[in-house]
């Protein structure tokens, strides 16, 4: 069986809460790393909240719904990011959210790799007939990323994004277990 | 035209059939939990699974809801009463309330089956509309409907909706896959076919 955790640029890994911390804390002082991965208000909380929270999900977060992971690059063997997936166990169908906080490893497919680990795990782990996500229209490197690994543009909220005055559109896609069986080498 | 925006006197919770009101916790909860034996309502109404409920269930559940609008400030939750007699047929729903971007989703639902095609949803859907868009002052609104509730999604074209996203066999049900449909409209489209709204109570 394939190694699941482990892909060509990057690993997926979970961090001790109090080491992930201080990276988070450094990575949310940059607003557009926030504003690239969520249309909502950027937030800043300090390390010791974020690590409570950490300490939150090793308490009570052995639930079969929620699956966060950390990405490192495999060169140097460091935290880089994020990918949490979100499982809904009625309906087969798994959400996906990613970001990479270290800036010096955008836009040269860490992310990509981290990704393929992510529909490796949705798929073959957790048995999903479809993944979702959602992505601003004023974030194309991502976008390119996602169209890369196989997901589909199934739709765009107009609009529903206020940034510096300006509207923006979100963008929702999907992959179903078919299309990617097809396009991947299981 | 009615006046739609300008007067502040205007009743933003009476319709012509049917008024919005709270929760009321001696009678509702018998009621409301008819409703959830009634599968058919339950498939249409939530993707979550269709359950059966008591009405301590249903007390429960409301309890719950009202501390959520308390605390998270997003959710605004109206019961849906017949004028003539005040009796509960229906609920309506906004959740999802983002501030800084000025959107939110809906949901409605009237609740017994004798109550259903009487145009009552269209008018809680105007009325929860108004609220939205003239008292939340959001800048879009959207709503999501299953791929086979059909009525939903007429009566949100019926109101200029678009059909903007089709989550492709998102849902299980019945042994097969079904797309989710995400529908919005934004304050400029509410205000130009306002008129239209009028016609459609």
């Amino acid at each position: 069986m394939k190694d699941l955790f482990r892909g060509q640029l990057v690993r997926l890994t979970m961090e001790e809460p109090e080491f992930l911390a201080k990276h988070q804390a450094r990575w949310q002082r940059d607003s557009e790393f926030h504003r690239l991965a969520s249309s909502r208000p950027a937030e800043m909380f300090s390390a010791k909240k974020i690590q409570q929270r950490g300490d939150e999900l090793v308490e009570n977060d052995f639930k079969p719904e929620r699956y966060p992971f950390s990405i490192r690059a495999l060169d140097g063997d460091r935290p880089i990011g994020f990918l949490n997936l979100w499982l809904n166990l009625i309906h087969s169908e798994v959400w996906l959210g990613i970001g990479i906080g270290e800036r010096a490893f955008w836009g040269k497919g860490y992310g990509t790799d981290a990704l393929k680990l992510g529909l490796q795990y949705a798929f073959m782990e957790l048995g999903a007939q479809r993944v979702s996500l959602g992505v601003s229209e004023y974030n194309p490197r991502a976008l390119r990323a996602y169209e890369k690994v196989g997901f589909r543009l199934e739709g765009r909220t107009r609009r529903d994004a206020l940034r510096e005055g300006k509207r923006y559109d979100s963008l929702w896609m999907g992959i179903l277990r078919e299309e990617w069986i097809q396009t991947s080498e299981v | 035209m009615e006046k739609l925006m300008s007067d502040i006197a205007t009743q933003l919770f009476e319709g012509q059939d049917i008024r919005f009101g709270p929760i009321d916790y001696d009678k509702d909860p018998e009621i409301e939990a008819k409703w959830t034996h009634d599968a058919g309502f339950m498939r249409l109404y939530d993707v979550e699974p269709a359950r059966p409920m008591s009405a301590a269930m249903v007390k429960k559940q409301y309890e719950k809801l009202e501390k959520r609008i308390e605390e998270e400030k997003n959710l605004h939750h109206f019961m849906i009463r017949a004028k003539a007699d005040d009796r509960l047929i229906g609920k309506a729903l906004i959740a999802r309330i983002e501030w800084a971007n000025g959107n939110c989703t809906f949901r409605i639902g009237i609740g017994s089956a004798e109550d259903r095609r009487k145009g009552y949803g269209a008018q809680a859907l105007k009325m929860l509309l108004r609220f939205a868009f003239a008292e939340l002052n959001m800048f879009r609104v959207y709503a999501d409907a299953q791929e086979y509730n059909e009525g939903a999604l007429a009566l949100l074209r019926k109101f200029g909706f678009v059909e903007e996203i089709r989550r492709r066999q998102a849902l299980e049900r019945d042994g097969r896959r079904w797309d989710l449909i995400t529908c919005g409209l934004l304050k400029d489209e509410w205000l130009n076919q306002a008129s239209g709204q009028s016609d459609a109570s």
